[in-house]
């Protein structure tokens, strides 16, 4: 029998190796990270509120222009507000990344599910499927994928999606096997429920509880993703404000101009932490309520 | 134990077999006919036929696979129609830079894991609170865009190494370092976790009750139970370098096979792509089959069951 | 009169930020003699076991320790540094803490375990003496064939064997002092006794031993002194015989009387009193208040009837050639209304897979049993199913028994049939389970042990049941809330008349509660009967070993 690792509150077992504190995010961080993505959002849906500029168009005699009062981003090569860019460019990234993160989501939690459950031939499919495609490196797998079906924004997510497949997949897998092996699940025919009824009311919720908050997680490496495809010019095309496609541009003009290159690179980068940030701590929480 | 190791041996050979199996299906399912796919783009006499030739397109379904298999299994990895040499020849050239940037990348992102989780695990919440927001800091960034930012602060700004090429020891500093960083961020990040996991157990108590210095403690107990979970993800962490050496190649202008995979893919070169896919699928069941063989070997537990 | 090893007086440990910086411990003094076994009993939570890792300077990062004295091998342990107390750690003092499963590094073997405290003081010269010395170690906690044994790893060996592994690598260096926590929780009885023979053996050779326990009959077979803690505090201390007889705190008393035993049967635990000794010698006398009468049945109406039951299972691994291996043997019973029958065995007796046949959870290869007069065992579970309800369950544990996301109003109504308002019947269930109705919306997390065990009953109440199978329903519990769980249960087969198979490991328990017993030993009932009977004069050798209660 081992120490439980969490104590009731007012409970007066006291273990003294629990004392420690474990290493919280602070609150702060999960506040910034919601008030960061409330921005994206709001660039995401209603971008001209926060700029007046015209991503597409621009004026090739002002090119280049360094970050000033009018311009808080400089100008690109074409002499299009990157602060424009940046914010109009939002959706793509995110939007993809998430039609991505579906993908996986839907078609491993599926599989997932089916390689749980008792059947052992099923399993040993699933698993083999989860093998081979984690057998390919993500980028490749996505490489291949695109090298088949031509560039393009939803081909990008379906890549993408497919690639992660076997991370839910693998998931829900021992998410589903261990909710099946719990008490509350093995005894339920005790009480005289039938083997649907426990599916439907136990095991399918408590094994799907466990999901948005991967999911939240796993919207970050999506993103990456989707840029670094977009940057290799596999995803959208330009003129097409990508952030992952602003990069490669920058990185044609980086020895005269940094800002292309900065900030849309920061936008990607606090986007990622801000999604990990939140599915972290709302994992916290939820482990803090539900201990394997 | 003897039995754990054939299976786990039969399970990389089946996986193996059903991913060459997949790309065959891949291939032939996509609509279009496969000589047009494999043609791609280009155009030019005897093209057709040396398709038809190779790839046996007269023949049945299930023999064209057999023949598909059967290549692959000699090593000949196919055509290259767009540059009109074996896949094989193209591939060799570019496999040494990639290769070397890998083991370069890979080695500095266990440097520096360990020493962070060594310093960090189970000791001041500041130093782990810095580690840790280090941690997301690196996993959350995209590896090129931490070479854009490397590249122009040594190499534009400060002119410390070259900007592109793959001239010797020089230009693999950057790349090395650009891809070695978001790989350094997740194995630190999982090593000190599991770290401190390992510190909580009861064993560790008992250990230190018999009056080891807290180093010992940790080299000599502590690190095994730790590397566990990233001998685990050993198979992942390669494969993610491979990928990422792909991006990162792009960005310093380096060769190697990133450049080689995606001119193929804009040049629609599918035997190339679909070369360096298996080869990378490869790599990656024996280095994970590996790594499982030596997992059986430090986990007593799973020998006997 | 030699010198102690341990010297405290006036100990307090706290924790800043733990419990708003009170202390832990508070105001501890004892000593422990070389020959001289002292323990320290209490509940969980006492602070027991943070005084044990005091001693070795364990108590944990941040731990604040204050003592008028606090003297280890005659020095003063408050201005020890690190060095110091790397010093006293397994050479001076030993640690054995339960478990020795998770308290062994699983990926070391035996041998380096064992030989690791002598490698990490260097106190011997070369590689060869020190896997000498292991071997002694080995032979001295009484493992056979200690050259094999060294080799093997933690969880190859029985529980046992690992728990004297344990004690073995903390007395390898020769410590004058051994510290054991709780070491032998989780075992069976009778290998807890052999375990506990070890202790006393290294006991006789000289050393010093500190044993801690929630269990005051367990330390009664070794122990000198006793010091019995609550709440960080020592309230009673004194040798064995006076401590059990002749309590002086009030917590101690109520400890003792809340204890099941013979004397107990058909009483209240939780309100038994210790009344005031007339003189010193006499023995304990505890005032107890008779539970309400159970309803008689005139004649005996069987609701359970298991005839020739067995299961067997084929080998499967090492020793597949063999014969399958038989978990149950040919076992018949009957259960009658209102009674409650009492299952005793240690873990691999056949307990187990009986509770499961007769559950519906398995199918015997052999026999069969009836509920109620209707086929249960070989027929589809579509067709016990509307016979259910009559046979319910309370767990082990029964946190892991509820859906993490319910509410107790959502775990009772769920077993209760169509037909009224849930919330109300509900919480008159909670009622006569001595909750009130305000726990309805709580969550079983933030409910204590006993609080948890008393909805699990409320929800095998819901379904009016005929028979309740109990599987070790009190295990997990404190004296005092096992004895409140215990008298509801009481409680409620007089209200309800409902038959009770009650499996537990504790023949105290079931000497308290049981009308007749079967007691399990490998696959087999080998005795059985009424249990007045058969604890005053038990027949078969096993029982006898198991009953052997040393003075």
């Amino acid at each position: 029998m081992t120490l439980p690792s969490r104590t009731l509150p007012g409970a007066a077992t006291y273990d003294p190796q629990s004392a420690k504190a474990r290493p919280t995010r602070l609150p702060l961080g999960v506040t910034l990270s919601s008030l960061f993505l409330l921005l994206v959002s709001i660039a995401l849906a209603i971008p001209f509120w926060l700029t007046h500029y015209d991503p597409l168009v621009g004026d090739v005699t002002l090119g280049l222009q360094a970050p000033s009062a009018a311009h808080w981003f400089g100008t690109d090569r074409l002499g299009r507000d990157v602060f424009a860019r940046v914010v109009y460019g939002a959706r793509y990234s995110l939007l993809i990344g998430l039609a991505g993160m579906l993908i996986s989501l839907i078609a491993g939690t599926l599989l997932g599910l089916v390689a749980g459950m008792k059947n052992r031939w099923l399993d040993e499919v699933a698993s083999r499927l989860f093998d081979v495609l984690s057998a390919f490196p993500s980028v490749l797998l996505a490489l291949l994928v695109i090298a088949l079906i031509g560039p393009g924004m939803m081909n990008v997510a379906v890549a993408i999606g497919i690639a992660g497949i076997p991370k839910f997949g693998r998931l829900v897998r021992s998410q589903t096997q261990l909710v099946r092996e719990a008490d509350y699940v093995r005894h339920a025919v005790l009480y005289g429920r039938s083997s649907a009824r426990v599916f439907i009311t136990h095991l399918l919720p408590n094994v799907l509880v466990a999901i948005p908050v991967i999911a939240t997680i796993d919207i970050g490496s999506s993103i990456i993703a989707v840029s670094g495809l977009s940057f290799l010019g596999l995803g959208p095309q330009p003129p097409t404000p990508e952030w992952g496609v602003m990069l490669a541009e920058g990185r044609d003009v980086l020895r005269v101009a940094w800002w292309p290159s900065v900030f849309p690179g920061i936008a990607i980068t606090l986007t990622v932490i801000s999604f990990t940030v939140l599915g972290s701590y709302w994992q916290r929480r939820f482990e803090g309520r539900n201990p394997a | 134990m003897w039995r754990n190791l054939l299976v786990r041996l039969g399970s990389s050979v089946l996986v193996l077999w059903l991913s060459v199996s997949a790309a065959f299906i891949a291939l032939h399912s996509l609509p279009g006919k496969i000589a047009d796919i494999l043609a791609g783009d280009n155009e030019y006499p005897g093209l057709r036929e040396a398709i038809a030739a190779e790839w046996g397109l007269d023949k049945s379904l299930p023999e064209q696979y057999l023949d598909f298999v059967g290549r692959l299994l000699h090593g000949d990895l196919g055509t290259s129609y767009v540059m009109r040499q074996s896949v094989g020849s193209v591939l060799q050239s570019q496999l040494w830079p990639t290769v070397q940037l890998a083991l370069a990348a890979g080695v500095i992102a266990a440097a520096f894991a360990i020493a962070v989780a060594l310093l960090t695990a189970g000791r001041s919440a500041l130093g782990r609170k810095i580690a840790s927001t280090l941690e997301l800091v690196l996993t959350s960034t995209p590896v090129f865009w931490i070479g854009i930012l490397l590249l122009m602060l040594f190499s534009f700004h400060w002119r410390f190494f070259p900007v592109s090429g793959a001239g010797g020891w020089n230009a693999l500093v950057l790349p090395a370092i650009t891809l070695a960083l978001p790989t350094a961020g997740i194995l630190a990040q999982v090593l000190r976790e599991a770290m401190e996991k390992t510190l909580e157990q009861p064993f560790v108590t008992t250990v230190r009750a018999r009056g080891l210095s807290e180093t010992r403690v940790r080299s000599a107990h502590v690190l095994r139970h730790a590397l566990l979970p990233i001998v685990t993800l050993g198979g992942w962490l390669v494969g993610g370098l491979l990928g990422g050496a792909v991006i990162t190649e792009k960005v310093f202008g380096r060769p190697g096979l990133g450049t080689v995979t995606l001119n193929a893919i804009t040049s629609q070169d599918v035997p190339v792509v679909l070369a360096v896919v298996l080869l990378a699928a490869f790599i990656y069941v024996v280095i994970s089959t590996l790594l499982d063989i030596a997992y059986l070997f430090i986990d007593p537990r799973l020998r006997t069951q | 009169m030699s010198t102690p090893l341990v010297d405290i007086e006036d100990l307090s440990i706290r924790f800043p930020g733990v419990r708003h910086g009170a202390p832990l411990v508070r105001g501890l003094s004892l000593q422990i003699r070389p020959g001289e076994c002292v323990a320290l009993v209490g509940e969980s939570g006492s602070g027991k076991s943070l005084t044990a890792r005091s001693l070795l300077g364990l108590a944990g990062d941040g731990a604040e320790v204050a003592a008028k004295r606090l003297l280890i091998d005659g020095r003063d342990a408050l201005a020890f540094n690190k060095n110091d107390w790397r010093q006293v750690r397994g050479r001076f003092a030993g640690l054995v803490m339960q478990d020795a499963l998770v308290s062994l590094d699983p990926l070391r073997n035996i041998g380096q375990e064992t030989g690791e405290v002598l490698r990490a003081h260097r106190l011997l010269d070369n590689g060869k003496a020190v896997d000498q010395r292991v071997l002694e170690a080995l032979a001295q906690v009484g493992i056979p064939d200690p050259e094999w044994r060294a080799s093997q790893y933690a969880h190859q060996l029985s529980g046992g064997l690992r728990q004297r592994a344990l004690i073995a690598a903390a007395i390898a260096a020769g410590p004058r002092l051994i510290i054991a926590d709780e070491p032998t929780t989780a075992l069976d009885v009778t290998v807890q006794r052999q375990v506990i023979a070890v202790l006393a053996e290294r006991v006789a050779q000289g050393a010093g031993l500190l044993i801690i326990s929630h269990d005051l009959n367990l330390v009664a077979q070794i122990a000198d002194r006793v010091y019995v803690m609550h709440h960080g505090e020592v309230v009673d201390a004194g040798s064995v015989h006076q401590v059990l007889t002749q309590p002086r705190h009030p917590y101690t008393r109520q400890l003792l009387a809340a204890s099941p035993s013979a004397d107990s049967r058909g009483t209240r635990l939780s309100t038994a009193r210790v009344s005031p000794a007339a003189d010193a010698l006499a023995p304990l006398r505890i005032e107890r208040e008779p539970l309400p009468a159970r309803p008689l049945h005139s004649a005996a109406e069987p609701v359970l009837q298991v005839v020739g039951i067995s299961k067997s299972y084929r080998r499967r691994g090492f020793g597949r050639g063999k014969a399958p291996f038989q978990a149950l043997g040919s076992t018949s019973f009957t259960l009658n209304r209102g009674e409650v029958l009492g299952i005793v065995g240690e873990s691999g007796s056949g307990k187990t897979t009986c509770a499961n046949i007769v559950l519906g959870l398995l199918e015997p290869d052999a026999g069969s049993v009836q509920l109620l007069g209707q086929p249960w065992s070989h027929i589809p579970e579509a067709q016990r199913r509307p016979w259910r309800r009559q046979m319910q369950y309370i767990p082990q544990d029964p946190l892991s028994s509820f859906d993490p996301r319910y509410s107790v109003l959502q775990i009772i109504a769920e077993n209760l049939d169509a037909g009224g308002e849930p919330r109300d019947r509900a919480g008159v269930l909670l009622g006569q389970v001595g909750l009130d109705a305000s726990y309805l919306d709580r969550h079983p997390r933030s409910l204590s042990g006993g609080q948890r065990q008393r909805v699990a009953i409320a929800r095998a109440l819901a379904a009016q049941p005929a028979l309740i199978i109990c599987d070790e329903p009190v295990s997990a519990l404190d004296v005092y809330v096992q004895a409140q769980v215990l008298d509801l249960i009481s409680e409620l087969l007089a209200s309800h008349g409902i038959a009770l198979l009650f499996i537990s490991h504790d023949l105290e328990v079931i000497r308290h509660i049981s009308d007749r017993v079967l007691v399990f030993h490998q696959g087999q009932v080998v005795e059985h009967g009424a249990v007045e009977a058969l604890f005053a004069a038990p027949q078969h050798p096993y029982t006898r070993q198991l009953l052997a209660t040393p003075a």
